[in-house]
Formats: structure tokens, C-alpha cells, sequence
């Protein structure tokens, strides 16, 4: 276990305690220390402070493609909005079987969520290396079988 | 007031989405509806510390956002399980 | 400030207009999958565009970065609870109502 990982949690816990309380005194930052001092002892005995738990090796990666992922969510957001108001109601609902090419669990759970986020599409169910997905229409069924951000998030994860 | 249209399109969703709460059919509607009434509070309690100029209220919308996400989630496992009780189990059991 | 109160004023109107859509969506969608489609579009743009519209109001101070990890919260969680409500919702047997292969839309009801 790298003392990094203990590092990054502690500082984590201890940010989130000073932006929630908002007062500086010395006898609440120490208490919010102390606070996140235990956290990390119980995350340490409940042995949730592997790369799952706290997946600080993604760090960097996150920089490149959360930005990507942030524009495919606001074009799809923005097409299922003129769906939505078109009077035609044109859609085309679509069960589609997708398979993942991410080697870790966390990586998995990246793509699958990046697909529910991303309106249009939502990943329904997993199983092995292939997740079900049901699209609101053909052609956003179609943009996930084509597997652009399949690549992109086994990219992200960057173990390969 | 620059919070007068948002705070008037965030009660119509909340209008909105009792429509379909109330009309369900299924209780996952219900529950999606529950859902979206969840994050239009939220967004409202965020905006009202601007117009109250009280800066606690984002703090009730972190509280109801973590609240809502958790009863989401006890709702739908316990509609699919019966119970809160039994343990999960893996996605791939069940399809 | 007045130009970063007409950029609030168009970021978080925008994010209300797409909040009002995604909950007509919900009505007008027909079943429970392709209404889930519509609620994410409240969860995704209608929060987002309201919060970065927030956060330009309330500049570098404390509670910009709560509002911060407000928006985060809705990013990490609206997800996970799509996916549970969805796999919850196949796993007690809804079927989902498909389009036919012709490529007609089917918005009519089973």
C-alpha cells in the first residue's frame, strides 16, 4: 500500500471538512485533522484503500477525457432536448449488447456510467465483458456500437 | 431579480414531475419522478441562498442531494429484493 | 458586475428552459426506459448550467466550491442511480418497448 494513496485520502477528507464547516480556528482545523486521521484508520481496517477505493492513478488521465466527456454529454443532452420538443416525437428506442475492452472493474464502471450520463443512452445491465445498453434512438444505439468511447476509456484507465 | 425565470421553470418541473409520480404506472416511474423532484430541490435550495443571501442553503442542497441519491437506491433495491435485508449479490446473476 | 449578472441571468435561464423540457419529456415519453432518457437531461445540462451559472455569481469564495462539489455529487451519483433504477426495472420483468425493424418510431403504447 503506498503511503501516496493515505496521503491524497487524508487530504482529501481534510479539504472537504475545512470547505464544509468555513471557520479557521485552530480548534476546528485540528478537530477536522483528527476527524480525517480516523476516516482514513477505518478505511485502512475495512481495507477499502486499494486502487478501487480511491483510484488516485487516474488522476491525470481525467484531465484529458472528462473534458471529452463533457461535451458528448451537453451534444447528446442537447439532441434529446429536440426530441423531446419536436411534436413528432421521433424516437426509435434500441436494446444494444456492447462489448468493454477495459481490463480493471473501475474501468468498467467509467464506461458504464459515462454511457448513463450521457443522455440517449443508458447502460441497463452488465454481465462479463458486455453491457446492455438502451438507447432512446437508432442512431445513438449505433454512436455506442461504434465504440469510440470504449477506446477512449480504456485510454483513460491506461493500464495497456 | 435575475432568478425569477429559473425559479419559475424549476416549480414547473416540480409540477411536472408530481404529474407523473402521481400517475406512475410503474413504481420505477414513480421512483424517476422521485428522483428528478430531488434534483429540481436541490438546484431551488441552491438558488436560494442568492436570493436570501443566506450562504447555509447549499448546505441543505448537499445534504438533500446525498439524501436523495440514497433513497433512490434503497427504493429501487428494495422493490427489487422485497427486502433491504439480503445482500446484493453481483449484476450479472440477474441477466 | 452587470456583465457577469446577464451571463448568470443566461446560464441559469438556459439550465431552467432545459429542466422544463426534460420533465415534459418524462410526460410525453411512453415508457418507463425512454423516460429515464428525459429525466437525465434535467440531471446532466439542466444542473449543470444552473450551477456554473451560480458559481459565476458567487466567485472565488467557499461557497462556489461547495457549489462545486454539488455539481460532482450530481456527476458521481445521477448515474449510479439511472443504472439501479434501470437494472431494477429489467430484472422485475418491464419490457421495454422497442422500435420495430422497419425504423418506424413506435410512440404509440403496447
Amino acid at each position: 500500500m503506498s503511503p501516496y494513496r493515505s496521503i491524497s485520502v487524508i487530504a482529501t477528507l481534510f479539504l472537504f471538512w475545512v470547505v464544509m464547516s468555513g471557520y479557521f480556528t485552530p480548534f476546528l482545523l485540528t478537530m477536522g485533522l483528527v476527524s480525517a486521521g480516523a476516516v482514513l484508520w477505518f478505511a485502512h481496517r475495512m481495507d477499502v484503500m486499494d486502487h478501487e477505493g480511491h483510484p488516485i492513478h487516474l488522476g491525470k488521465n481525467a484531465f484529458t477525457y472528462w473534458p471529452w466527456l463533457l461535451k458528448e454529454i451537453v451534444k447528446s443532452a442537447w439532441d434529446v432536448s429536440r426530441i423531446i420538443v419536436s411534436p413528432a416525437l421521433p424516437i426509435s428506442p434500441t436494446m444494444v449488447r456492447v462489448k468493454t475492452t477495459q481490463k480493471t472493474p473501475v474501468g468498467q464502471v467509467t464506461y458504464a456510467n459515462s454511457i448513463t450520463l450521457t443522455p440517449g443512452t443508458i447502460s441497463v445491465a452488465i454481465s462479463g465483458d458486455e453491457i446492455l445498453v438502451h438507447a432512446l434512438t437508432r442512431e445513438g444505439a449505433q454512436g455506442v456500437a461504434d465504440g469510440d468511447m470504449d477506446r477512449r476509456v480504456t485510454a483513460f484507465e491506461g493500464l495497456s | 431579480m435575475i432568478y425569477v425565470a429559473v425559479v419559475l421553470a424549476l416549480l414547473v418541473t416540480l409540477a411536472l414531475a408530481l404529474v407523473r409520480a402521481f400517475q406512475g404506472p410503474t413504481v420505477f416511474d414513480r421512483a424517476l419522478a422521485g428522483n428528478a423532484v430531488g434534483t429540481a430541490t436541490m438546484m431551488l435550495l441552491a438558488i436560494f441562498q442568492f436570493i436570501s443571501g443566506r450562504p447555509e442553503f447549499v448546505d441543505l442542497a448537499l445534504v438533500y442531494g446525498f439524501l436523495n441519491v440514497i433513497g433512490t437506491i434503497a427504493l429501487q433495491k428494495f422493490f427489487r429484493y422485497g427486502d433491504l435485508g439480503e445482500p446484493g449479490g453481483t449484476e450479472g446473476e440477474r441477466r | 458586475m452587470i456583465v457577469l449578472d446577464i451571463l448568470t441571468w443566461l446560464l441559469v435561464s438556459a439550465g431552467g428552459v432545459f429542466c422544463v423540457i426534460g420533465a415534459v419529456g418524462m410526460l410525453r415519453m411512453p415508457d418507463f426506459f425512454t423516460r429515464m432518457h428525459a429525466a437525465s437531461v434535467i440531471d446532466t445540462l439542466g444542473a449543470g448550467l444552473i450551477i456554473v451559472g451560480l458559481i459565476l455569481q458567487s466567485g472565488f469564495t467557499l461557497a462556489s466550491l461547495k457549489l462545486i462539489i454539488l455539481g460532482l455529487l450530481i456527476f458521481f451519483t445521477s448515474p449510479t442511480a439511472s443504472h439501479a433504477l434501470a437494472n431494477a426495472a429489467l430484472a422485475r420483468g418491464a419490457e421495454p418497448l422497442l422500435a420495430d425493424d422497419e425504423g418506424e418510431p413506435s410512440s404509440s403504447p403496447r
